[in-house]
């Protein structure tokens, strides 16, 4: 079988739905239809480029040219399967739980809610797959404008300035972006992503180096939530449940860290990262980012926005993986990708099931919810114990890896951060589940578990956080596809 | 053969119309907007024509009667003129395809004397761009300014005030370039600005050579709405009729900014131009200075057309920042930007214009949502040129940016740099804020309810031509390699 249109087919096919689902606005089973056919379609494709990353081979794609000599080119190498995979997979459960939700939530303008959303894992997966800069640009300015109508949906106050902030961040952040690129085309002539760097050979002054970097650092950092720019990402908390649940959690700031790494391992590389020193700006960002969310979460008591700084922090896990630059590091990071995905998304689907079920948005209201909604609360607390790192979870396996990738590289502070934070997450998440289950509620008779449209997702999310904690290789090969990548980025660059 | 007049068939176009239209539309009123469609259609196709057989051949020098420069006049039809000419015939094309509507409704029974001025100054701006003599050029200038300043008189109230002050600053401005063109023909004894180029080198640090450029760009400068010579520009475009503005909007300033990067790449060349002072460095500190202050002052504005008035003095502040980098990706984002504004801005003024007709007004602060079902292609296309002017990829705009962006690092110009980025980001603040009261509920009005309102769209003959030029700028965005290499091969380095 031919694969060289995969990648195409599987960035086009849910921005192809849009046309269907805009005009079957009339008829809402329909119009959801589209959304479901699309995910699993897209799905499927990803699937088909499996086998091949798993052997290290990568599928190439040049259309046409975005600027004379730079293409407009799709790869779909191991590190862009590993995204798609998990962005087009949580997105089938995203779509049936948003139809439970929007519709039990008695949401407005739903048909642009999807069609935004299928703009949105368009974009994503164009991100997983771009294989220069010029590429990456337009898929991550293409995320900034399609999410927001899903930050602005409830068109309330707070979901407007919501919406302006998170414009004023992510548009500064694709400018800087424009900049960083267009001053690696120039001091490098290229601007592909290559494992190991673009910079070998190429000899720069430290401050330009530096320049270049911080100028990434911005223009990534955003999406990925490192502090101090990642002000955008509670207040974006306003949107809609699912949108929190995927975008908010897996694809828009997955996209971020992701090109952190992408940066890290394929514009500067490994080496000359570490020759210039510039992994240790990361790091120190990382480790702050990590404690501060933590220590903020605490003081939420909005569920969600106790969740938005839970992600702020474990973002930084990832960052902080991948600029540790030790092959177990990065594969440590790069699994805390999956593993934050699907333990993310379970604690959004929960709160999301508990606001439209009991519309209670805070913490200090939770009290025994779990007689009622014994499934959910289960799910949440799943969720809970994974990005505590307890094992059996999966966020065990990464957090472990990542700490191995710190005494490789001779570093402890990393592992204190790490272990601190787990205990810090016991800290924030633990209250929760104790109010739910052992405080006496108040108003619950009457009410049952939310609409099996959102409850399934929630278990479906659960159980495969549960079993990729087990057998990391389970269905898909991710632990293997992880190791393979970070191994890629260290053979290349020392050869 | 047709190829060998194509020069001259443009430019008599215009005159044939420009007569025509008056004769005809003294017997019917209602010919004239189809003959000024006709007439500029005819233009363009002339243009793309000539364009093409100047990619596939070479620059056309035509002799007026078949008398050689210095005794005779000669239009030059080169990448350059070719470009620009194309560019504004084009656009006018569409333009006049929408005016049809706004001008029967907004100045009722004059719509002759519009058309046949419309048609002049199109004779005016192409004579401007397609002429190889300097004093030529001059003419031509005025023929455009003059009907230029009939044309914004037609419309509101404060329209003739607003006509008169660019009368005043305009002639200034023609008189200092005439001044400029005076002391070069003193020192080198011709017009022909081919010949010129030739002479000049052994001229160039010659008193009479500096001042005659510092006096032209100056000249022009006005005309160009560079800042801080941009003062007659937001009156204007404000007061003018819809069609007026519409038509000279995005072509007006671009003709200016031709002669400019005639005047500073072509006859002095980029080391003549900065021999003796960084002229072109302080071009592009004025360029940039306009480029803020147009984006902050629309920031300030509540009136649509001023709004889009001032980000013109902001944009064309890109095109001559690109023009003063003087280096090849710089020109090619100068040159990419004449087109995508011209595109852009034409069809938001149009769009301006269908809001005008449909709402009675255009002040954004009585934009409401209902516009979103009232009006939803026309606000899609308002979409498409508001994402493209903020500069978001695949549109037009992003790459416009992009090139410039890559011209400032080649000259390792940072604060350039910086200037382009941050006014992306006043862009996005004025574009937003139209589009969160287009396509949103307003809280902060105590809005809860989305308004809905039933489907009322601009006629056909509106619609088409907006939508034609939105769907063009993500055309141009994905074809935009193809453009900009032969961008790359018209510069003269």
């Amino acid at each position: 079988m031919d694969l060289s249109l995969v990648p195409l087919y599987a960035v086009l096919v849910s921005l192809i739905a849009v046309v269907p689902i805009m005009l079957s606005s009339a008829k809402p089973n329909l119009r959801e239809f589209w959304t479901i056919l699309a995910a699993l379609i897209k799905f499927g494709l990803v699937l088909t480029l499996l086998p091949g990353a798993l052997e290290g081979k990568s599928v190439e794609l040049h259309l046409i040219d975005l600027a004379p000599g730079l293409p407009l080119a799709l790869k779909a190498d191991p590190f862009g399967v590993f995204f798609a995979v998990i962005a087009s997979g949580l997105w089938i459960f995203t779509s049936f739980y948003s139809i439970g939700y929007v519709r039990g939530a008695g949401e407005h303008k739903q048909t642009r809610y999807f069609a935004s959303f299928a703009v949105c894992l368009s974009a994503t997966i164009g991100i997983a797959f771009s294989a220069n800069l010029l590429t990456f640009i337009l898929f991550y300015e293409m995320l900034t404008v399609a999410t927001y109508p899903l930050v602005i949906h409830n068109e309330k106050k707070d979901g407007i300035e919501a919406g302006r902030k998170y414009l004023a961040f992510t548009l500064t952040a694709g400018l800087l972006l424009v900049a960083a690129s267009a001053l690696v085309y120039h001091y490098t002539g290229t601007i592909d992503f290559t494992p190991g760097g673009v910079f070998t050979g190429v000899e720069l002054p430290h401050t330009a180096m530096l320049v270049v970097f911080i100028l990434f650092l911005a223009a990534v950092g955003v999406k990925a939530g490192i502090m101090p720019i990642h002000g955008w990402l509670p207040a974006a908390m306003a949107a809609p449940t699912p949108v929190s649940a995927l975008l908010h959690a897996v694809a828009v700031v997955k996209s971020g860290v992701f090109a952190v790494t992408r940066v890290v391992g394929y514009v500067f590389g490994v080496d000359v990262m570490g020759d210039y020193g510039l992994n240790d700006i990361l790091i120190v960002l990382a480790g702050a980012t990590i404690i501060l969310a933590s220590l903020i979460a605490f003081a939420q008591d909005n569920l969600k926005q106790r969740l938005a700084y839970s992600t702020v922090g474990h973002l930084s896990y990832i960052v902080l993986g991948v600029a540790l630059l030790t092959p177990f590091g990065m594969q440590g990071g790069i699994m805390h990708i999956a593993a934050h995905a699907t333990l993310k998304i379970t604690l959004f689907f929960c709160a999301g099931a508990i606001y439209v079920n009991l519309k209670r948005k805070n913490i200090s209201n939770l009290n025994g919810i779990a007689k009622v909604m014994p499934w959910t609360m289960g799910a949440f607390t799943i969720g809970s114990l994974g990005l505590a790192g307890i094992p059996p979870i999966n966020g065990f396996f990464s957090k472990w890896t990542l700490a191995l990738g710190s005494l490789e590289g001779d570093m402890v502070i990393p592992v204190i951060i790490l272990v601190v934070s787990g205990l810090l997450n016991v800290g924030y998440f633990f209250p929760i589940v104790y109010r739910a289950y052992f405080k006496p509620g108040e108003g619950l008779e009457g009410y049952g578990e939310a609409s099996p449209l959102m409850v399934v997702p929630i278990m479906v999310t659960a159980t495969l956080s549960v079993l990729f904690g087990l057998f990391p290789n389970l269905f898909f090969g991710m632990y293997d596809l992880a190791v393979e990548i970070s191994l890629s980025l260290f053979n290349t660059a020392s050869p | 053969m047709i190829e060998s007049h194509l020069p001259a068939y443009i430019a008599l176009t215009f005159v044939l119309f420009s007569v025509l239209i008056p004769a005809l539309g003294l017997w019917k009123r209602n010919l004239s907007q189809p003959l000024a469609v006709i007439g500029s259609g005819i233009a363009a196709v002339f243009s793309l024509y000539g364009f093409v057989t100047y990619l596939n051949g070479s620059p056309i020098r035509y002799f007026f009667g078949g008398w050689e420069a210095p005794i005779g006049i000669e239009f030059v039809y080169d990448g350059l003129s070719g470009f620009f000419v194309l560019v504004i015939n084009a656009v006018a094309f569409f333009v006049m395809i929408h005016s049809g509507e706004t001008s029967r409704r907004e100045f009722p029974g004059k719509e002759m004397p519009y058309y046949a001025l419309a048609m002049l100054m199109m004779l005016g701006f192409n004579g401007m761009i397609l002429t190889g003599d300097l004093f030529n050029l001059y003419v031509f200038l005025e023929i455009a300014s003059l009907s230029g300043y009939a044309l914004i008189a037609i419309g509101e109230k404060p329209a003739p005030y607003a006509a008169f002050r660019y009368l005043i600053i305009g002639t200034a401005g023609g008189t200092l370039y005439l001044l400029g063109v005076g002391f070069l023909y003193t020192i080198t004894g011709t017009l022909n600005i081919i010949d010129m180029t030739a002479m000049l080198p052994m001229l160039a640090e010659s008193n009479a050579a500096v001042a005659a450029l510092i006096l032209m760009i100056v000249g022009i400068g006005v005309k160009a709405a560079l800042f801080p010579m941009h003062g007659w520009l937001p009156d204007s475009y404000t007061y003018a009729a819809s069609s007026s503005t519409a038509l000279i909007a995005p072509i007006g300033t671009k003709v200016a900014a031709y002669i400019l990067f005639r005047v500073i790449l072509w006859l002095f060349g980029i080391e003549l131009t900065d021999a003796v002072a960084p002229i072109s460095y302080i071009v592009g500190v004025l360029a940039c200075l306009g480029i803020l202050y147009g984006s902050i002052m629309a920031i300030a504005q509540n009136e649509m057309k001023r709004m889009l008035a001032y980000s013109s003095v902001s944009q064309i502040g890109y095109i001559i920042m690109g023009l003063s980098l003087a280096n090849p990706w710089g020109f090619a984002g100068a040159m990419l930007h004449v087109l995508n504004h011209a595109i852009m801005k034409a069809c938001l003024f149009m769009i301006a214009g269908q809001l005008r007709l449909k709402e009675g007004h255009s002040d954004i602060s009585r934009f409401n949502d209902s516009y979103r079902t009232k009006y939803p292609w026309t606000m899609a296309s308002f979409s498409v040129a508001a994402i493209s002017m903020i500069g978001l990829p695949p549109l037009a705009g992003f790459f416009s940016k992009w090139y410039l962006a890559l011209g400032t690092i080649d000259n390792s110009n940072w604060l350039f740099l910086a200037v382009i980025l941050i006014s992306s980001l006043l862009n996005a603040v004025y574009f937003f804020r139209v589009l969160e009261k287009v396509y949103m509920m307003d809280p902060y009005k105590g809005q809860t309810e989305p308004k809905e309102g039933a489907y009322n769209e601009s006629k056909a003959s509106m619609l088409i031509p907006t939508s034609i030029l939105a769907v063009s700028l993500i055309v141009i965005g994905f074809a935009n390699a193809i453009i900009v290499g032969i961008l790359l091969d018209i510069f003269p380095m």
